[in-house]
């Protein structure tokens, strides 16, 4: 190993990315966990936000249709590193608003749960329209049949509205998650330490910016490959039933 | 089943007093009761009062030209859509409505629904399920019939209407007939106490009818109450016990198959029966 490297003329670099001390390696790791942390809360929360919003523009009344084109138009108008320092230096004051009226004083807010607060909001907007697109794309003879035979709405829902739209949905949200996965890179910004900051750091400590930089990247490129893995298996199983397009183009 | 039913049947304009005095002494019997059912679309009335009663065991065709309201009769009486105005009356229950026909109890209509089994002419099959998941989805998820015990009732009714070998496949993988089929095992599955059928071969190749009708047939002989929009004549000739024939919103002819097909009255249901055929 340690030959490869010489060779190589990247002993340097390895000993740099080490994951002791004094290389940089465990930091940059503990760097990724963070990104993934908020990416994995923000794309639940805004899968969440989604599955509310596009309800709400089907079947919600005329105020809550309006709101919701709001939400989803200035949210979509506007930078995310914009509406990242917005949502989170109004959020955190806000919160510290309350709970000073409330006579709690100031509260330390952690960076993960403000993270997740910021890009979830975000993602909600996109996921709101992907869903919207998707639950419009089920043949409406489904979820009428599915009324036909009595089922409450929730269940309705839970049985045929959402299985039967996934297979359109996936692509879509394949997106929103490698997005959700690099837009943590943009909550440096409000100095939470994840990859990107982190990377940034050991870069400036060491003068090392190729190295690192490159390793960040690497791992970026990582956690898509593997993403990309998992949505094809989601696909697979959510077009279950569906004949493939490809024998159906022939 | 049977004449007497038939010779029983109201009138077209009888009074309120005469069906009252019905109902005390048919009302055991009688499966479905709509009275006076209104529907409009906006501006536009499709119904303007269909009154009709189907007996425990009756087969009831509905006939008419497109547009005549036939589908929007049967999609009431499960409230698909929601009446403007009228009363229905299931299993001598009566749906309670407001002023304005909508609901006034959700999970009545719910409830009542499970009875009625409805096939569908698009068939509407939930295309992420296998013909055995459509068929036990209802049975399982809403009336709660044990799931091992919904498998069984499944099997046997995919093997009734020829498809116990398809249990496993996906509706996307078989033809319009195979799939209306399984739809009716699906509406079986609930053992329901009214089947509505809407056109339930008028999506079909010609060669697949058939083998749907056969079904449907069986149905009938055993005496299962239902009512069936066709297009069908001859089949609706064949299996009805009573026939009605709508015209613009309105019942502009019923009876019995022999009568209605044979002698008609009416110029218009001449007339219908001649471009059909
Ligand atoms: N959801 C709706 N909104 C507005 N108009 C409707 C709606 N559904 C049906 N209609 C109208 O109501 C009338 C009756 O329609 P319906 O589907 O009941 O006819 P039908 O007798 O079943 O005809 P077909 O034999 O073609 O199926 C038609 O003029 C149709 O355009
Ligand atoms: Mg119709």
């Amino acid at each position: 190993m340690e030959f490869f490297f010489e060779t190589l003329g990247l002993a340097e670099s390895a000993k740099l990315l080490s994951l002791s001390p004094p290389g940089w390696g465990g930091n940059l790791l503990r760097g990724l966990a963070n990104s993934m942390q908020i990416a994995f809360g923000a794309f639940g929360f805004g899968l969440l936000i989604g599955l509310f919003g596009a309800y709400g523009k089907l079947y919600g009344g005329v105020v809550l249709r309006d709101l919701l084109a709001v939400y989803t138009t200035v949210i979509r108008a506007v930078p995310e590193l914009v509406l990242i320092l917005i949502l989170y230096y109004v959020g955190t004051d806000l919160i510290n608003k309350i709970s000073e009226v409330m006579g709690y004083g100031r509260v330390e807010i952690s960076g993960v749960v403000a993270g997740i607060w910021v890009l979830g909001v975000v993602q909600g907007a996109y996921a709101t329209e992907v869903l919207r697109g998707a639950i419009q794309a089920v043949s409406p003879g489904q979820i009428e049949a599915a009324r036909a035979y009595g089922m409450p709405p929730f269940m309705l829902m839970r049985r045929v509205t959402i299985p039967a739209m996934m297979s359109f949905a996936t692509p879509g949200l394949a997106n929103l998650w490698l997005i959700a996965t690099k837009d943590t890179a943009l909550l440096a910004i409000v100095g939470f330490s994840e990859l990107t900051l982190e990377t940034r750091q050991a870069a400036a400590s060491t003068r090392a910016y190729f190295t690192f930089f490159l390793a960040a990247g690497a791992l970026y490129l990582i956690v898509t490959l593997c993403s990309g893995a998992v949505f094809a298996r989601i696909e697979k199983w959510a077009r279950r039933g569906q004949p493939s397009l490809k024998r159906a183009g022939r | 089943m049977g004449g007497a039913d038939v010779l029983s049947r109201e009138p077209i304009g009888t009074t309120q007093a005469a069906r009252d005095a019905d109902a005390d002494s048919a009302g055991q019997d009688e499966a479905i009761r709509v009275t006076d059912l209104h529907k409009s679309f906006g501006t536009l009335e499709v119904l303007k009062g269909v009154s009709l009663t189907a007996q425990k065991g009756d087969v009831v065709a509905i006939i008419g030209g497109s547009g005549s309201g036939k589908s929007t009769f049967l999609r009431c009486i499960n409230f698909l859509e929601t009446p403007s105005a009228g009363q229905i009356i299931v299993n001598g229950e009566e749906i309670r409505m407001r002023q304005d026909g909508s609901p006034v109890d959700r999970r009545q209509i719910e409830r009542i629904r499970t009875r009625l089994g409805m096939v569908f002419q698009a068939f509407n099959l939930w295309t992420h399920r296998t013909l055995l998941e459509n068929v036990i989805e209802v049975p399982v998820y809403v009336l709660k019939v044990p799931r091992d015990e919904a498998i069984k009732l499944a099997r046997r009714l995919l093997e009734r209407v020829g498809l116990g070998d398809k249990a496993d496949t996906f509706p996307a993988f078989l033809s319009g007939g195979q799939q209306q089929r399984a739809a009716i095992a699906r509406a079986l599955a609930v053992e329901p106490s009214v089947m509505l059928f809407d056109e339930p071969t008028s999506a079909l190749d010609p060669e697949l009818v058939g083998e749907v009708l056969t079904v449907i047939r069986d149905l009938a002989a055993e005496g299962r109450t239902m009512l069936l929009v066709t297009h069908e004549m001859k089949f609706a000739r064949e299996v009805a016990t009573h026939v009605v024939y709508l015209f613009e919103g309105r019942i502009e002819e019923q009876g019995p198959p022999e009568q209605l097909f044979g002698s008609p009255q009416s110029a218009r249901l001449q007339q219908f029966l001649q471009t059909v055929g």
